[in-house]
């Protein structure tokens, strides 16, 4: 079966005797016993392109390529990575991997079991794009962004402009014995930053809100994101951030943008759904969650107007696959429903340890040298049909903040307090903006924010945010997702000034 | 067969047509082991070999650097590499960071001390799943006393090593092998109510006693039994040294030279220039690097893969001497590349891969002192989620985890529930009240990144929990 996108997967990766390497370690694996073998190559490429003030500060080239074998051998895990892409190597990778099993045995008390997933054959499949980055010479790239920031520095008030682009093409081959799946994605990151430096010594910044896409180098010509628009109005909205009056602390209702709420969801939703570390598996890392499965069907998330969803099948999506790192097809399911928690986030050893049926596909690693592990699926706040406007939502606010972009975040090991800032916030006043306000942030405690959520703005509010860059794991990995986000209204939130907390 | 990664150098070296040229092959090996509830979860090894060159392509009046960094390079495809990484170079415009490469070894400042590490022509080193041998048998038996004793056990153990060639086409040939290692230990009530920490940097886990760490995570959890719930506030704060190693690497990770004099951080100066030699507190300390640091060596050269603010590829090999960044209390270096450094007039002092900062003071305490003579205040475990809130003064945010404890006349009288804190570790030096004797410590936050340092607990006035987090 063939289907994805219109490209064909990089030569340079399907020449590669990918099944001859595949067979010499299953075969291996199978010979010294292992119950369960499944075999990866990876090949991802990335190129970090980085100006300041538009001269060539950064221009990295990364390559990596690579073979590994996850193996259970008596219900232990064994895993084990190579870099030389020969049936030798591949065999002695299940070796090694038999061996690491071997030695975990002695601390091992549960017995690894796997949740069983269709066998789709021989699988192809490409991400949706136009243009692979790859194919466009490094310096016809920093000459655009030497031309955009140049631009910038041109007008009043800007003193310093930050502009980086990152892409990344990422071909896989998994194999299990049921499933053999070929993919390639492709991926960008433009950013733009510009800086303004008073005589007194305050700065301020301001930073495109183009979001991370599963695109070609058609998003920077206008496909997906009118970057000539946002470059034309950063330098006048940077001077009125450094004009702009300090916020007052309190409690206010909000109107948030989808370039700031994706974010929000993906710390207090995306990974709090998680069952990995509802369970208590990243326990001693990334955290666990306060979500926990005897709440499921029950657990009051948020307000009723409130539907997310995840998914590895949303059109441009970074955590978008045809089949994820275990060989299951990619799919899309409710995690909140009607305010109420109703799913998890799965891979296949997760699904079978609490008899949740089927995994939904959210096993991935962000290398060959790396074991997969549960990762976040795009998870998504849904828009009301025939919902309200941004600016018919802040016309239901009398005194009140407006939220666009996001900047820092932090959020507690169970998912609980957050706290974030953004790129730009407006005062409302009487149901209308009424100009910028600087040092805010926004904390609370996630189902207090999510029940205090009065409305979800409609369809024609959604905008695709994500991030290139969600960590997890011991080895740490790093996955790209990204967060369908409506424009929302909060009421009662609690609002911090960041120059008296620094006081 | 392979060749060796000197050999790869040097086949580069030979084929490169460009003006200059750098080479750098890594070759990495890693072994670690992770658990969860008292039962292994998932383990592994991994070798990798990645190799990085650097192109230099001068013309009138400047100079272009092409990149090409590919893993698992095979032997007929290292011209590949090097063709494009010129191609690069030729085609793309001037780095702002250009300038001559690096002579000799020895030939800047500080000459090198190399006697004891292994030559260009030894064999890279290598780590595998023998070197945590001994440490899984005796985590087994951890486990199994943990179960019995009513905890729950949850950590990771890493050992990694990099045995990094660094050639150039001016002559350089220069050898490092970095061995970096780490466990963590996170132990919690069968009821999960209640939770302790304790992290150490290992250079070969030799040094590993987790039966000591279990029992140390057990008082701890017993220290909890007592719950007090304190709502936010500014309180006298006990930082332990891994708390200390979180703020202070943050700091240390914004002290870019470049940054700091385009007005942009805590470390510039309103109207121009940067602080270098303002006072940032009262107490005679010193925040410092040095390669040679025992315990905690690190590469006394610089290795620089890409160029961005605050490396430059022009730089690879330019020897690194024992810096300073804050002596007795005062600002005095920021971190430069030779670029940054021709900018800022001041000398060059690159980034270096360890942190140390203590006080002047020799008779400086012990935790276990400082906690002895507290009247009333909190005493932390460790910070998590640290994430920068605002450059303009360095404020931080981010959590405190696995146990805050609640001193009352010189003794832990109960634990207290977790707090959100905003606080910069500028403003903080300026309240910090006592510092104690430097240990070496694991930081909790950034320990995947940066774990040689040695930390002091300290004592802080004042320190912001803006919030309380439910998190237990």
């Amino acid at each position: 079966m063939t289907h994805g996108g219109q490209h064909d997967i990089d030569p340079q990766f399907t020449t590669l005797p990918l099944r001859a390497l595949a067979d010499a370690a299953m075969q291996q694996a199978a010979d010294l016993g292992a119950g369960h073998a499944d075999f990866r190559a990876g090949q991802i490429r990335s190129q970090q392109i980085g100006l300041s003030d538009g001269n060539l500060e950064t221009l990295f080239d990364a390559g990596d390529i690579g073979l590994a074998v996850r193996v259970v051998v008596n219900g232990t895990w064994g895993f084990a990575a190579a870099v030389d892409l020969t049936p030798d190597a591949a065999a002695q990778a299940a070796r090694e991997a038999v061996e690491v099993a071997r030695v975990a045995a002695a601390m091992n008390t549960e017995r690894i079991e796997l949740a069983p997933e269709p066998a789709h054959g021989d699988a192809t499949w490409v991400s949706a794009y136009d243009v692979d980055p790859f194919d466009v010479s490094a310096a016809d790239k920093a000459a655009l962004l030497a031309d955009w920031s140049r631009r910038l520095l041109a007008r009043d008030g800007v003193d310093h402009v930050d502009a980086h682009l990152l892409q990344v093409k990422e071909c896989k081959f998994y194999a299990d014995g049921a499933t053999t799946a070929t993919q390639q994605r492709v991926r960008l990151h433009p950013a733009l930053t510009a800086v303004a430096v008073q005589k007194d010594g305050r700065f301020e910044t301001m930073r495109t809100l183009a979001p991370p896409a599963g695109r070609g180098y058609e998003y920077l010509n206008g496909t997906g994101w009118d970057f000539q628009t946002e470059l034309e109005q950063i330098p006048v909205l940077l001077a009125e951030k450094l004009a702009a009056p300090t916020v007052r602390p309190g409690r206010y209702d909000l109107v948030i943008d989808p370039s700031n709420l994706w974010l929000t969801i993906h710390e207090s939703i995306g990974h709090a759904t998680e069952l990995d570390r509802a369970l208590g598996y990243e326990a001693a890392y990334a955290g666990t969650s306060f979500a926990t499965p005897d709440k499921l069907g029950t657990l009051q998330y948020g307000s009723p107007h409130m539907r997310v969803t995840g998914d590895r099948t949303a059109e441009h999506g970074l955590a978008t696959v045809g089949y994820d790192d275990e060989g299951v097809a990619g799919q899309s399911w409710d995690l909140i429903t009607g305010g109420v928690l109703s799913g998890y986030q799965l891979d296949r050893r997760m699904a079978a340890l609490v008899g949740l049926g089927r995994s939904n596909g959210c096993a991935f690693a962000d290398s060959p040298g790396h074991m997969p592990l549960q990762r976040m699926a795009n998870v998504s706040l849904q828009p009301a049909d025939g919902g309200p406007s941004t600016s018919e939502l802040i016309g239901g606010v009398e005194d009140g903040i407006f939220i666009a972009g996001d900047k820092s975040w932090s959020i507690d090991m169970q998912r609980y307090n957050f706290q974030f800032t953004g790129q730009r916030f407006y005062k409302i006043t009487g149901g209308r903006l009424a100009g910028q306000l600087r040092d805010v942030a926004y904390q609370a405690t996630t189902t207090d924010f999510w029940n205090a959520m009065e409305a979800v703005g409609g369809p024609q509010t959604y905008v695709l945010g994500g991030a290139f860059n969600c960590g997890k794991g011991q080895p740490g990995q790093v996955a790209p997702v990204s967060h369908g986000a409506p424009s929302v209204l909060m009421r009662g939130i609690r609002i911090l000034n960041t120059a008296e907390e620094a006081a | 067969m392979r060749q060796r990664p000197q050999d790869i150098v040097e086949q580069a070296l030979s084929v490169a047509t460009c003006d200059d040229c750098v080479v750098i092959a890594d070759e990495t090996s890693t072994a670690n082991l992770r658990w969860a509830g008292n039962t292994l979860t998932t383990n592994g090894v991994a070798r990798s070999r990645r190799l990085t060159v650097i192109a230099i392509d001068r013309r009138e009046g400047g100079a272009a650097a092409g990149v090409v960094s590919r893993s698992g390079v095979r032997d007929h495809e290292v011209e590949t590499v090097v063709r494009a990484a010129e191609k690069e170079a030729a085609d793309g415009s001037p780095a702002e960071d250009a300038g001559p490469l690096v002579e000799e070894p020895g030939a800047g400042p500080f000459g090198m001390d190399v006697s004891g590490r292994p030559g260009w022509d030894d064999p890279p080193d290598s780590t595998g799943i023998g070197v945590l041998g001994g440490f899984a048998g005796q985590l087994g038996d951890t486990l199994r006393a943990a179960a019995a004793g009513g905890r729950k056990l949850y950590g990771y153990a890493e050992h990694e090593l990099t045995s990094t060639f660094l050639g150039t086409s001016a002559g350089l040939r220069l050898r490092h092998d970095q061995p970096t290692g780490k466990v963590e230990l996170n132990a919690k009530s069968d009821d999960l109510t209640r939770s302790a920490w304790a992290g150490e940097a290992t250079r070969d886990f030799a040094d590993v006693d987790v039966a000591a760490l279990d029992r140390g995570l057990a008082e701890r959890l017993e220290w909890a039994r007592r719950r007090v719930d304190l709502p936010a506030g500014r309180y006298e704060t006990l930082l332990p040294p891994t708390a200390t190693a979180d703020l202070l690497t943050y700091l240390y990770w914004s002290a870019g030279a470049k940054d700091a004099l385009d007005g942009r951080t805590v470390f510039s100066k309103p109207g121009g220039g940067t602080r270098v030699g303002e006072s940032l507190t009262g107490l005679p300390v010193t925040l410092r690097s040095d390669p040679s640091f025992p315990g905690l060596a690190c590469a006394p050269f610089v290795i620089a893969h890409a160029s961005g603010r605050d490396s430059s590829v022009f730089d690879n090999g330019l020897p690194l001497a024992p810096t300073d960044w804050i002596r007795h209390g005062e600002l005095a270096a920021l971190t430069q590349t030779r670029y940054s450094a021709r900018l800022s007039g001041l000398p060059v002092t690159p980034a270096i891969d360890n942190l140390i900062f203590e006080t002047d003071d020799p008779g400086a305490p012990g935790l276990a002192e400082m906690i002895a003579r507290t009247g009333r205040g909190l005493l932390l475990t460790c910070l998590w989620y640290i994430r920068e809130v605002d450059p303009q003064t360095l404020l931080l945010t981010g959590l405190t985890r696995d146990g805050v404890y609640l001193v009352e006349n010189g003794e832990v009288t109960g634990a207290v529930n977790n707090f959100r804190f905003n606080e910069s570790p500028v403003g903080m030096l300026s309240r910090l009240a006592e510092v104690g004797a430097s240990v070496p410590a694991l930081p909790r936050e950034w320990g995947d990144y940066f774990g040689r340092v040695a930390m002091p607990p300290v004592r802080v006035e004042g320190f912001n929990m803006s919030s309380v987090s439910q998190a237990s």
